[in-house]
């Protein structure tokens, strides 16, 4: 998290602040439980958190405030953002929503603000400065859990549209041991990377011994597409897996040899259909081979 | 987690230690296993150098944070006998052995950033950087 | 502590556990070609699914045991390699090219067997 959004909110503190602070500290937390009470109520009125059972709420009411109060006392940030960073990832999975977690922190601050104004509604002057104390000090913890929590929603985000991203891979088991590829669209570095490391936990994962990638939906088929299939195909071949590529026309074969492209590491067949064909013998192939017990079968 | 941890490198156990430092680092950072692997292998990379061309050096793993981006940095120094011609070694090496057999073309590949600099009788520190999001891109 | 190895029929099977240091590798590559010559064993399957880095030192290592043990008769295959392994091997410039691999122990028997058939086929012929 960015340390100049925190330092948005804090206030110049003047001279008196700084006594008045351990006051209402403990005021609030003499008050600890009424004040806890009032905002579980003011919490369920707003009909807030409304995927957590009564218990869960409690539960983090409980701990949320003395957090609260605690850095009011102390003004740490860091402590409070790993709190906010824990809270946040236990709650996101339970459903919680950030105007949630805004509103219930905001109430928070509204709960504790209103009992210092009844306790110091005699003295105005007094009141004022412990305002000047209390408010930059809630305001910035209402920013840090706020920003806290929505990073990591987007943190959780992230991983799911990686996860879809992965689910989406046109990784296809078309027969047991055998995997086909078929790449579509422009192949840079970082695509080829992203979809040479699912290939790899694919032929893991199916245990598959022949891998066919077919490169005819590949726009343009440089040298640099040209070194990550070899990249690929020999990263494959250090788990066993044999690659075939499809699609690579003799024309742009050619030209990528004159390049020095290395292909002899690939083994080209004309289309995809070919190519899984081809693949299937040689499995097949490699089935009859360890069975072979007689010089006829070489045939 | 710890923002930057120093390890001292002088012995096989070492390369391991800062390795495994390294990718847990990476890990809590939420750097994927792809991406931590390639950390590690290149902090193996160098951290080996040092053993085995200089005997003892350290290296200085860092979490960083640019614009947004989180990666891990990695600081390695030594002060052995040096490398004149650093341009030479981090050339794609001939694996005949001796000093420019080293890896370090390699280790640069891993990662998304790489600098040397070396003085002949002063050291050498190799810096690179592995950031979050860049996969082996 | 030293590498275990097993035997499974006439192979053998080393599971690296762990980085080794080049003592380690030696003593490896020492029992394996005594435990050759003690079972006559054809084969030997190196398990590299618990190393989690494989880097040049390594690749070497691992090289010189297929190369050594090769001359003694027995033919190596490595496996177990992990999909970020292999991947970071690859980015780095490790190919093991003139090594067997296979996915797996399983993977790794079968193809032995299929060597030792060749072998015997050819010797037949």
């Amino acid at each position: 998290m960015q340390h100049d959004e925190v330092t948005l909110m804090q206030a110049p503190r003047t001279d008196g602040d700084d006594s008045c602070l351990p006051e209402l500290v403990s005021h609030l937390r003499d008050n600890r439980t009424r004040l806890r009470e009032e905002w579980a109520q003011r919490i369920t009125d707003a009909q807030l958190l409304g995927a957590m059972s009564e218990e869960e709420i409690f539960s983090e009411v409980t701990s949320v405030f003395d957090k609260y109060v605690d850095t009011l006392e102390t003004g740490s940030v860091e402590s409070l953002q790993e709190y906010a960073e824990d809270l946040s990832e236990r709650i996101i999975p339970r459903g919680v929503e950030t105007h949630e977690v805004l509103g219930i922190v905001l109430l928070l601050r509204d709960v504790l603000a209103r009992s210092l104004f009844q306790k110091y509604q005699e003295n105005f002057e007094l009141l004022n400065r412990v305002l000047d104390a209390y408010e930059p000090a809630a305001n910035r913890i209402a920013v840090i859990v706020g920003v806290s929590f929505v990073h990591e929603r987007e943190r959780v985000i992230g991983q799911q549209q990686a996860t879809i991203r992965e689910l989406s891979t046109p990784v296809l088991q078309v027969r047991e041991r055998l995997l086909a590829l078929p790449i579509i669209g422009e192949l840079d570095s970082q695509r080829a990377a992203q979809l040479t490391e699912q290939l790899l936990n694919a032929v893991r994962r199916n245990r598959a011994r022949v891998v066919v990638i077919d490169i005819t939906g590949v726009p343009s088929v440089d040298k640099n597409v040209a070194n990550h299939l070899v990249q690929t195909v020999r990263a494959c071949r250090l788990m066993g897996a044999a690659v075939l590529v499809t699609g690579l026309s003799s024309d742009i074969a050619r030209t990528l040899v004159t390049l020095g492209v290395d292909l002899s590491m690939m083994d080209t067949v004309g289309d995809l259909q070919g190519g899984i064909e081809e693949a299937e013998r040689l499995l097949g192939y490699e089935v009859r081979k360890a069975q072979a017990a007689s010089p006829e079968d070489k045939g | 987690m710890r923002d930057e941890v120093l390890v001292a490198i002088a012995s096989d156990a070492d390369v391991v230690l800062a390795r495994q430092t390294g990718r847990s680092m990476a890990t809590q950072l939420g750097l994927s296993r792809s991406e931590a692997t390639l950390l590690a292998t290149a902090i193996s990379e160098v951290a080996r150098n040092i053993v085995e061309y200089v005997g003892d050096g350290q290296i200085l793993l860092c979490i960083v944070n640019l614009n947004g981006m989180e990666g891990v940095k990695v600081v390695a120094t030594d002060s052995g006998p040096g490398i004149e011609n650093v341009e030479k070694a981090l050339q794609d090496y001939q694996s005949s052995g001796g000093r420019l057999g080293l890896g370090l073309p390699g280790a640069r590949r891993l990662m998304d950033e790489f600098h040397m600099i070396s003085e002949v009788g002063e050291g050498t520190t190799v810096t690179m950087t592995k950031w979050k999001g860049s996969r082996g891109g | 502590m030293p590498v275990p190895i097993l035997k499974q029929g006439h192979y053998l099977v080393a599971s690296i556990q762990d980085a080794l240091s080049d003592g380690e590798v030696l003593e490896l590559q020492e029992n394996l070609l005594k435990q050759i010559g003690e079972f006559r064993a054809r084969g030997i399957i190196v398990d590299v699914a618990a190393m989690d880095v494989i880097d040049s030192f390594a690749s070497r290592s691992l090289r010189t045991v297929a190369l050594t043990t090769r001359l003694r008769g027995a033919e190596m295959v490595i496996v177990g390699i992990q999909p970020d392994v292999a991947f970071a091997m690859v980015r780095f410039g490790l190919y093991m090219d003139d090594i067997n691999t296979a996915l797996d122990l399983e993977e790794g028997l079968e193809f032995l067997d299929r060597w030792i058939a060749e072998r015997a086929d050819t010797d037949e012929g």
